[in-house]
Parts: C-alpha cells; structure tokens; sequence
C-alpha cells in the first residue's frame, strides 16, 4: 500500500464525529449565548446606553463570564459538548486568551503570560484588522473618485 | 543475509518494575495494580512538567527500593519522555548518582529503553541498569496541543495521554529474561491528522512485526499476547486487519496498553491511552508481574512511537512513526 | 411581541452561524483556527459591501456576538474612521472600534491567571 492509498484506507475507516449531535448543540448553545447578548443589549439600551456602545458592553459582558468559566475549569466541558456554539461566540475568543493566560503563568508573567496571551487569538486580531484596513484604503479611494 | 533480530547471548532479567500514575489511570481498569498514584496529577509540584519529574523520581526510587539496589550500583540509568529536551527526565532523575542517557522515541520510548539496556547488558558492557519512561496529560496537552482549559473538541479517533511513569531494573536476578529485540524502522506513510496518531503508528508496527515472523522460528500463535503500546483502538484495527491480509494472524493474542489503561466506555478518553507512560505503566503493573508468576510464558512487547512534531506538521509534514519489538520470556516453570 | 421575535432571530440566527462552522470543522481539513480567520474576515467584507447590516437589523445580537459581528465592528469602525479622518481612519478604526473587546478579553485573561491555575480534566 503506498502513502496515497494508506491514507484514504485511514480516512474511510475512521469513525466520523456524530455531525448531527454536533451540529444540534452548536446550534442550540450558541443561539442560546446570541440570545443571552440580546437579553444584555436590551438591558443596556434601556438603561440608557446608545447602541454602538451597548454592543461593545454586550461584547464585554460575555468575555467576562467565558473568562470567568474559563478560570473556574467549566468552559472546557461545555465546550466539549458544544463545539462551534460556544467557539464562534465571542466567549470563544475569550475562552482562548484567558486559557493560554492560565496556562502559561508557570513561565512567569512577563515572558510566559505576557508573550504568549494571543498565541491562539492573535490570528483572529491581525486578520480582522488587516481586512479592515484593506476596506478602509478601498473605502477612502472610493469616496476620492465617487465623493 | 543480514539479521534484524538481535538474539541476546547474556540475557538481561527484568528485576523489579514500579509504576506510578495519575488519577484518571487509577480509576481506570488497572487501578488496583499500580504501586503509587496522585489524586490531582499534581504530585505536591507546582507545574505539569515539575509533576513529570516528580513521577520519573519516585519510578525509579520504587523499583530500586523493590530490587534491593542503591543508584551507585546501577550502571547505566535510560530514560525519556515526550516533552521538550525530555525535561521530566532530565530534572526528574539528576538526583540519582548514576550514568544518564536521555532517550527520545516518542511513545515507544519505553521499549527502545528496554532494547538499548538489553543490548548493554547482553554485550557485556554493563551489569545493572534502569529503564524509566513518562509522560503527563497537561505537559503534553501543552506542548502539543492547547491549553488544558481551552474548549475544543476531539474526534472519535484521537488519543489521551496518559499521565504515569513506569521504571524497570534490568540485571541477572528476576524470573523474566529479555532474549531477543529488534530495532524499529522509522516508517512515514504520511498520516497528517494529529488526532489519528494509532493509523500513524499502525504501520510501524507491521513492519516491525512482518520482519520478526519473517525471520524468528516462532509463529504468532507461539506468543501468549503480542502487546503494542499505545496503538489505540483505530490503530489495533489497522494493525489486526493489514497483518491479517499479509497472512500473519495476531487477532487472538494482540493487545494494546493504550485499551487496557483506560475504560474507553466508562472514560471519555476517546481511542484509548496514548504516550511514554502509557505502555511503561501497563508493562510494569500488569504484563511483567504476570511473567513473573508464569501466568504469561511468552510476549512480545512492541512498543510504537509517533514522532510527532507540531512545527513539521504546520510546515506541512507528515507523522513518522518507529516500533521497537522486546521478546519477553517468563523463567518461571 | 416585537421583543419575542428579536430574541427569537437572534436565537436562530445566532445559532445557524455556529452550524455552519460546526459542519466546517466536522466535515473539511479546516482547523477551528483558521475557521475563526474566515469568519471575521467574512465579516469584515460582507459589512462592506452591505450584506451584513440587514443580518444585524433583524437578528441583533444574533449576528453581532459571533466572530462575523467582531468583522462586523471593524468594518464599521473602519467607515466611520475614514470618513471622519481620511485616510488614517483605515489604520486607525478597526481597533479602535473593537478595542473594548480585546482590552476586555486581555485584562480579563491575565486577572484569572492572577486568580486560578489549570486543573487536569476529570
């Protein structure tokens, strides 16, 4: 049997992950956490706040208690069961900076923590940016020639 | 014709084994059997990699107490884990006053120990020596993976490294002997998919098995069990089913440490147990002692690595895998 | 009533984002990384070219929670940027606009390192 063949041999006889299971919780917990930000964002804009603002505080409010289930050893677990429900969300971002915090205190503060927070969330910052910037040029280009 | 198994002239006696394990292991199936455990994996330390050298110290502390021999008269001390520069036995074993050689062969660390410390003492080069492998769930999730509060998923065929460390006293007392070894090929067939390390390994270990019936006078039937270390169970499957096509039949007698560690029902451990520790605690806690009572007369311990590397894998590279075989013999009539 | 069917959209809406990357990760080579780049670059596109807005109109936080709303953010930061500032506003307005996410997730990251250690799984 040569590499090629091996591996579709490997592929075909592998057992799948349950896709519908999977597909029914990321369905379920994360519309559950979208909904739970709706409930924040009418609270907040009831409160007072003006829309682009409460949003960034729905955003906040949700890192808080991912980071917070995250210390405590319980995002995991839901994870585990959840998938891209709780991974897509908002609270995945967060569940990424804060576990690679937790985990690398043992390297110390500066070099383990510090230099290591955004080793899983970076890619997701530096490639929303550098989308965002792109746009921006476009835009501003845009409105030169269109006003 | 060039041989590839190495027969021993001067046969090394297992003298003493000692295993120590983490808690999910102490739950598991074997649990009864394992001299000393941590019930949270922490072993007093204060980081993972700290935890697995911990384990590797009290391994040996445990099997040299169970031999009666002090560290100044082992010769030579062999060890290895999966971690970076092999830190849990580095650290773990500096307090030993005993010749050192770290050893790296990912999970099949334990028999290549075995073989080289067979190999020494069968050439007559030492007298006494030490085997000791490791590995730790959280270093290795954190070297090779995520951190262990990060919420992923796994798929149905990825493995769970075992936290554990097992120590073997190899001299010319015991009533199990090392008679034959033979060295593994490294074998890529160029599984890329880090949560199937067993199709990775699988290979490895048929060639290494396909050259030893080639050669040995004895059929697969000969052997009590033919024990892998930590194909799990896709990689037990492939094993058993490409053998088979090959006209070597071992469906009655393999076994595998990564299946017999855990309950892969009760546990949520997906494919079975993987890692150094893996087939050093099960070989320790349960086949030797079973050799020493002659329960068992004759196995082949085939321990297979996968040596996995995250940085080749992101730069597009494939899983090598190497299987070295350890021919055990009980003395026991 | 009005309130039901915003819940109700940012239920449905919120959760059909996931499935689609749950099928991602299930079904193609993808790693949850990479499928996390797509998504807020996908984002930050379809803001811009206008097909992301309704989403938001209809489904709230449905569409703004997951990482596509993140992109979402960006890009409209990045508009309100440049058109207030020109052309420093397309350096400037991404961050700007999702500085309280990130700040949040760091400082929050980096308190819980203060506060707790990681534990093996049971």
């Amino acid at each position: 049997m040569n590499e090629k063949e091996y591996t579709e041999y490997v592929e075909k006889r592998a057992k799948k992950s349950p896709i519908l299971k999977n597909c029914l919780f990321a369905f379920l917990f994360g519309g559950g956490i979208c909904t739970l930000g709706q409930g924040f964002f009418h609270l907040y804009t009831y409160l007072g706040l003006e829309e682009t603002d409460a949003r960034t505080l729905v955003s906040i409010t949700l890192i808080f208690i991912a980071s917070l289930l995250t210390g405590l050893g319980v995002f995991d677990n839901i994870a585990k069961i959840a998938g891209a429900g709780t991974l897509v969300p908002i609270t995945g971002f967060s569940n990424a900076v804060s576990s690679q915090a937790i985990d690398t205190k043992s390297e110390g503060y500066v070099l383990g923590v510090g230099a290591k927070i955004f080793t899983i969330a970076g890619p997701v910052i530096l490639y929303g940016t550098f989308t965002g910037v792109i746009y921006g040029v476009i835009y501003y280009i845009a409105t030169l020639i269109w006003g | 014709m060039k041989k590839d198994i190495i027969k021993l002239k001067r046969t090394p006696k297992i003298t003493s084994t000692y295993s120590v394990v983490g808690h999910l292991e102490k739950e598991g199936p074997l649990g009864e059997f394992f001299d000393e455990y941590s019930h949270d994996d922490k072993f007093g330390k204060d980081s993972w990699e700290k935890a697995e050298s911990e384990m590797q110290k009290r391994a040996l502390s445990g099997a040299l107490k169970k031999s009666g021999f002090i560290d100044t008269e082992i010769d030579t001390l062999l060890a290895g884990d999966l971690l970076n520069q092999c830190v849990g036995s580095n650290y773990g074993l500096s307090s030993f006053d005993t010749g050192y050689l770290g050893l790296y062969g990912a999970c099949s660390t334990c028999s290549e120990g075995l073989l080289i410390g067979s190999c020494l003492y069968g050439g007559g080069i030492v007298n006494n020596c030490a085997v000791v492998t490791s590995s730790h769930y959280c270093s290795s999730e954190r070297q090779f993976r995520f951190p262990l509060e990060y919420g992923g998923q796994r798929t149905p065929t990825a493995q769970w490294t075992t936290t554990g460390a097992g120590a073997f006293i190899l001299s010319e007392n015991g009533r199990v002997e090392i008679s034959e070894v033979m060295i593994g090929k490294v074998i890529d067939k160029g599984i890329k998919d880090i949560s199937n390390m067993g199709a990775a390994m699988a290979p490895a270990a048929i060639n290494t098995l396909k050259r030893f019936f080639l050669e040995s006078e004895h059929s697969p039937d000969f052997f009590d069990l033919i024990v892998t270390g930590d194909l799990g169970y896709e990689g037990s499957e492939i094993l058993k089913e490409l053998l088979l096509s090959e006209g070597i039949d071992i469906r009655k007698n393999h076994v595998d440490c990564g299946l017999m560690v855990f309950d892969r029902e009760g546990q949520d451990v997906h494919a079975g147990g993987s890692g150094c520790g893996c087939s050093a605690v099960v070989m320790a806690s349960d086949i030797v002692p079973n050799l020493e009572c002659g329960i068992l007369k004759n196995v082949l311990f085939l321990g297979t690595g996968a040596l996995m590397s995250p940085m080749s894998l992101s730069q597009g590279g494939s899983i090598p895998a190497v299987a070295h075989l350890v021919r055990l013999s009980s003395l026991v009539k | 009533m009005d309130i039901f069917l915003d819940y109700l959209w940012a239920f449905v809406i919120g959760g059909c984002i996931c499935v689609v990357a749950q099928i991602l990760i299930d079904k193609t080579k993808l790693t949850p990384a990479r499928i996390l780049v797509l998504y807020v670059s996908l984002g930050v596109v379809l803001t811009a070219v206008g097909l992301y807005e309704p989403l938001v109109k209809l489904a709230g936080a449905g569409a703004t929670v997951p990482l596509t709303g993140f992109g979402y953010a960006i890009a409209n930061g990045v508009k309100k940027a440049v058109d207030e500032k020109g052309l420093l506003g397309a350096i400037t307005g991404g961050i700007e606009a999702t500085a309280g996410g990130i700040s949040a997730a760091i400082c929050f990251g980096l308190v819980m390192s203060l506060v707790f250690s990681s534990r093996p799984k049971k």
